[in-house]
């Protein structure tokens, strides 16, 4: 590896830092570490009630089985605090399930025992062997009933400004007096957390100090909600956490791996591991929750936007209540004096769902993309045109301008790189060489661009190089790799000389690494922290332009700095978002119905892209997680009994490498001189968003038929009847 | 898991006598579906007897031009055999249609006649399955049963075959030989696999006690003009919704031999004689094809998520024969 530039290491497309370690097999996640002598291993035994009391669990078989060290129900296991907590990841309303703790069930998949045994094998046996009956109480379980009783969010998502209503103007007046609507309603089902790497905990008690190693996306929040379970002072508790296999938001809450493997670590006295099946990632992780839409567009002949009114209802469970910011999209994204939104949730007897990659927009940007394609066919407008038509340099929702805004530009671009101008407008006008129906399709994309306070320290040591460190987390998106690049550029020194680390709550305090704001919250840490410590060295020695190797060599003894920025009010002036385009090509066979997906091309503007590389496989993987929820995924749901039926890599489809064609996603060129130090909007979520709208659209294109529930399936294509 | 004991079986009659001395052995060839469903504790065995070593992993030629292939052969092995990929595209085809090529290296063909089926209450302990729990009811009657029969079903089970490797097997009018210490046995394919009737526990034909040692495929000249056509959800690694194996010879514009069966729509891998009866002699148009397989499809029964099944098995059915019309309306 030749040395890089210092100057130039931002934007230059660095291969991952960390990836020789995770092809041979050297990183260590969360279920291998060893945490010494005595480890031993728990098994969850779940509920089959959706809701209703433990009558009676008999452990006896159990405790008997080889191997067995202790089986913890809620009647032998130890009373826990369970001290109020609420992270910036938990629903502001309700409370968590305090495990163990008492014979209630609400949910089907909620933790009712934990074998504890000297190997795994032995572990599940003994899980195997716990009978558990229920009083049944009645319980919500088909979504059709919840949406009956769905409810505004409450007071506490009001405090953080998700009411439920909003909008402006009179939305169905203008509707009333359009010269051109539509209406339709979109149906999405819910979509489970499937990273690879599933939920898994060790835990160990050393002098009543507890140390987790976790999956997760927060190591903080992991130690203050373990804190707050156990009643400890936070500085008891220590979670490590240096790579996740995955996550999608599916590591923002600790799971019940999290408690029960601490719980019976200090039960047993031992080292205990607790890792999820898959089957119980369906039943005691969150998932995006399941919704309905319906979206109402008025317009003029032009295509001018006259009217937007835009309902929305998600599940929740009944014991928090969770709720995504779904319809936002639809107030800000186009021009358009009338709009009204509705958001409700509709309590349920299932575990909470959680935020899955881009949570909200990717399901509120889906029913306004389907919509606008539906006017766009009513119109007898092209569908770029139609979103071209209704651009904006203002947020219309609050009135003050974008702090940038490239739309256009993705669509131009994007739209010259697809061909788009090859398409006939008529439906099931083109085939391809194979004789299969093509369509082309579109869709608007966009996230907000937010930022958190962070803290980073650099530690520059004598020899040249730097350590610097922040509690955050690398999920996939190469966190190590960008933060690396951005303290080499800030430093001045080779990137091979400075070394990132992150995942253990003794580093300075990230924020959570989700909503996309890693680097415009660390980052601009990392950046201050960095230039503070080049600062303190160059200061020492009194010259602020030598080479900083050479500095550090004179000092002969380590420069720190830490640093903690935040956010000023930068986006009380600006509305910060990312924008993106995205165009499917999709064959469908003209006899069978089914739909393949040859292409998806995207342009986005992100503001500054720290490592083009890395950013590349953030949105081409989002595509293929938009091309998932299009195509494959749902997680089926037993009206029944709320029991989820699926839940296997074998029934719970994602799309494999046969299915994903060709992608392509490129930056349009963007400064944002307001929305952060860094000048980045972030592009962790932005990929997955518009992408099943714009593969929905391209099967309209191709056979004239619109599938308004996803997945798009064989059978809804050939119009059969279905749920 | 449950804790079991191990057996590695040097030759055949080890095997055949630790399974008759022993109620509940199961044998262990790719382990590919029988260790998935001990880890879901669906499959208890108390005894598990390796018989990898067995020498049954020979593909040979028969007199005659039909070919043996030996239980253990594994299915990758199988599909790129020059013997089977000549004389019977259609069984390559359908093996490469399976699973991924992970499993496909490991499956083998014994046990890929013996998997079991995917409907998700099979798989789910906690809700009732006749097939799991003779007597406990269904839950997919009434519950999600996208990817069950709508062939061959019983008010007491719905739940289809899995199978690709089969449904051509089916089609080729295969026999599967099998041992026990009572002696050799061989049952032809499609009489290999039961239908649920009140009884659905019971899938084969094959006696607690009887190993299946191997596979014949008789010789077929239909069969080098032969198809697999698998439609599902997903371009690789997924069960089929409607999966068609069709072997045809036309001569002098009609119908000469007409082999067909269906995968995903039937509680056994579906030999469709009913269609092949109508084909028979029959011109060879898409109007006789679609005939035919509406023939077939007469007595499916569809229930809300998978009545579409019934068309889709139609349109595919007629979509593979007209494929194996040369343009001229022939067959090669």
């Amino acid at each position: 590896m030749t040395s890089t530039a210092a100057a130039s290491v931002v934007g230059q497309p660095v291969s991952r830092v960390d990836g020789p370690l995770k092809v041979a097999g050297g990183a260590t996640y969360a279920a291998e570490f060893d945490p010494g002598p005595g480890l031993c291993h728990g098994a969850i035994v779940t509920s089959t009630v959706a809701s209703g009391r433990i009558a009676s669990i008999d452990t006896a078989a159990a405790e008997a089985a080889p191997g067995v060290v202790a089986v913890l129900t809620h009647r032998n296991a130890p009373v826990l605090p369970y001290h109020e907590h609420k992270g910036l990841t938990d629903p502001p309303e309700g409370e968590r399930i305090h495990l163990l703790q008492d014979d209630r069930v609400r949910h089907q998949g909620q933790p009712v025992a934990l074998a504890v045994a000297e190997t795994l094998e032995e572990a599940v046996y003994a899980a195997s062997l716990v009978r558990v009956s229920y009083r049944p109480e009645s319980a919500v379980t088909a979504f059709s009933d919840a949406v009956a009783h769905a409810v505004p969010p409450g007071p506490r998502y009001r405090d953080r400004g998700l009411e439920g209503d909003g909008g402006r103007g009179d939305a169905d007046a203008a509707l009333g007096a359009a010269p051109v609507r539509i209406e339709a309603e979109y149906v999405m089902p819910r979509l489970n957390h499937n990273p690879i790497e599933p939920h898994g905990t060790v835990a160990r008690w050393s002098e009543g100090e507890l140390t987790l190693w976790d999956k997760t996306q927060w190591v903080d929040n992991v130690r203050a909600e373990m804190a707050a379970v156990f009643g400890l002072p936070p500085d008891r508790v220590r979670v490590v956490s240096p790579f996740v296999g995955g996550a999608f938001g599916s590591g923002l809450r600790p799971w019940a791996n999290v408690t029960l493997a601490a719980m019976a670590s200090r039960h047993v006295d031992r080292p205990v591991k607790v890792v999820l099946t898959r089957r119980q990632m369906f039943g005691i992780t969150g998932y995006r929750p399941r919704s309905t839409h319906r979206v109402a567009l008025g317009a003029d002949r032009d295509g001018q936007l006259l009217a937007i009114r835009h309902e929305g209802v998600s599940e929740t469970s009944t014991y928090e209540t969770y709720a995504e910011e779904q319809l936002g999209s639809s107030e800000y994204l186009y021009a358009c004096r009338d709009v009204a939104t509705r958001y409700r949730v509709a309590p349920r007897n299932v575990q909470t769902p959680n935020d899955m990659r881009g949570p909200g927009k990717v399901t509120g940007v889906h029913a306004l993309e389907c919509a606008m394609d539906e006017l766009a066919a009513a119109l007898d407008m092209d569908p770029v045109e139609l979103r071209l038509r209704n651009d904006t340099i203002v947020d219309q929702s609050t009135g003050v301008p974008f702090s940038s805004r490239s739309l256009r530009e993705c669509y131009q671009a994007a739209g010259e790189r697809f061909g788009w101008s090859r398409r006939n407008p008529r439906p099931g006008a083109m085939r391809d060489e194979r004789g299969r129906l093509v369509g082309y399709g579109c869709a608007s994309a966009t996230w907000p661009a937010m930022r958190q306070a962070a803290e980073a320290r650099a530690r520059l040591l004598p020899d040249g190089s730097a350590v610097v460190s922040s509690s955050s987390s690398d999920m996939g998106p190469g966190t190590y790799t960008s933060m690396t690049q951005v303290a080499a550029e800030t430093l001045g020194l080779p990137l091979e000389r400075v070394r990132f680390e992150l995942g253990d709550t003794r580093m300075p305090t990230a924020p959570v690494h989700g909503g996309s704001w890693t680097m415009a919250s660390l980052g601009s840490a990392v950046q201050a922290a960095c230039a503070e410590a080049r600062r303190r060295a160059l200061a020492e020695i009194g010259r602020a332009d030598a080479d900083l190797a050479a500095v550090l060599r004179q000092i002969g003894e380590p420069v720190e700095a830490t640093v903690r920025t935040e956010p000023g009010d930068e986006l009380r002036r600006y509305s910060a978002h990312s924008f993106g385009a995205v165009f499917a090509e999709v064959a469908v066979d003209p006899d069978l119905c089914t739909v393949r997906v040859p292409r998806l091309v995207g342009a986005y503007g992100v503001g500054r892209v720290v490592n083009p590389k890395t950013a590349r496989s953030q949105i081409t993987g989002g595509m293929v997680m938009g091309m998932g929820m299009a195509l494959t995924e749902r997680t089926e749901v037993d009206p029944r009994d709320a029991r989820p039926v699926n839940s296997s890599l074998a029934d719970y489809l994602v799309p494999v490498n046969a299915d994903v064609g060709e992608l392509d996603a490129v930056f349009v060129d963007e400064e944002d001189p307001h929305v952060n130090p860094l000048g980045v909007k972030g592009l962790g979520e932005i990929g997955t968003v518009g992408v099943a709208a714009a593969i929905c659209n391209a099967v309209y294109h191709a056979t004239g038929r619109r599938v308004r529930e996803l997945p798009v399936t064989v059978e809804r294509v050939l119009g059969a009847a279905v749920r | 898991m449950r804790s079991f004991a191990y057996l590695s079986a040097p030759d055949i009659d080890t095997a055949l006598h630790a399974v008759s001395a022993e109620p509940n052995a199961k044998f262990l060839g790719g382990g590919t579906n029988l260790v998935d469903l001990m880890r879901e504790e669906i499959e208890q065995p108390d005894t598990v007897i390796d018989i990898t070593r067995l020498p049954l992993a020979e593909v040979a030629e028969l007199p005659g031009g039909g070919v043996r292939v030996g239980a253990l052969v594994r299915n990758s092995h199988l599909a790129a055999h020059p013997l089977i990929r000549e004389r019977y595209p259609v069984l390559s085809q359908a093996i490469l249609h399976g699973a991924s090529g992970q499993l496909r290296n490991m499956a083998t063909v014994g046990g890929n006649l013996l998997q079991r089926t995917r409907c998700v209450y099979f798989y789910d302990t906690a809700s009732p399955c006749n097939k799991r729990e003779p007597g406990a009811g269904c839950a997919a009657a009434e519950g999600f049963h996208r990817n069950t029969a709508v062939l061959g079903t019983s008010e007491h089970c719905l739940a289809a075959h899995p199978s690709d490797m089969c449904v051509a097997l089916a089609a080729l009018d295969a026999a599967v030989e099998v041992r026990s210490v009572r002696g050799v046995r061989r049952i032809p394919v499609t009489d290999f696999h039961r239908l649920p009737g009140a009884t659905p526990h019971v899938e084969s034909d094959l006696a607690p006690d009887e190993l299946v040692t191997a596979v014949e495929i008789p010789p077929l000249r239909a069969a080098a003009n032969s198809r697999y056509r698998k439609v599902r959800d997903r371009a690789s690694y997924a069960f089929a919704l409607v999966s068609v194996a069709a072997a045809l010879e036309v001569e002098d514009g009609r119908v000469r031999t007409a082999r067909l069966a269906l995968g995903g729509v039937g509680t056994r891998p579906w030999r469709a004689r009913e269609a092949e009866r109508v084909l028979a002699d029959a011109p060879a148009t898409e109007e006789a094809f679609d005939r035919a397989a509406e023939a077939e499809l007469a007595a499916a029964v569809g229930r809300p998520d998978n009545a579409f099944k019934i068309d889709l098995a139609r349109r595919t059915v007629t979509a593979v024969l007209r494929r194996l019309l040369t343009t001229d309306g022939s067959t090669p």
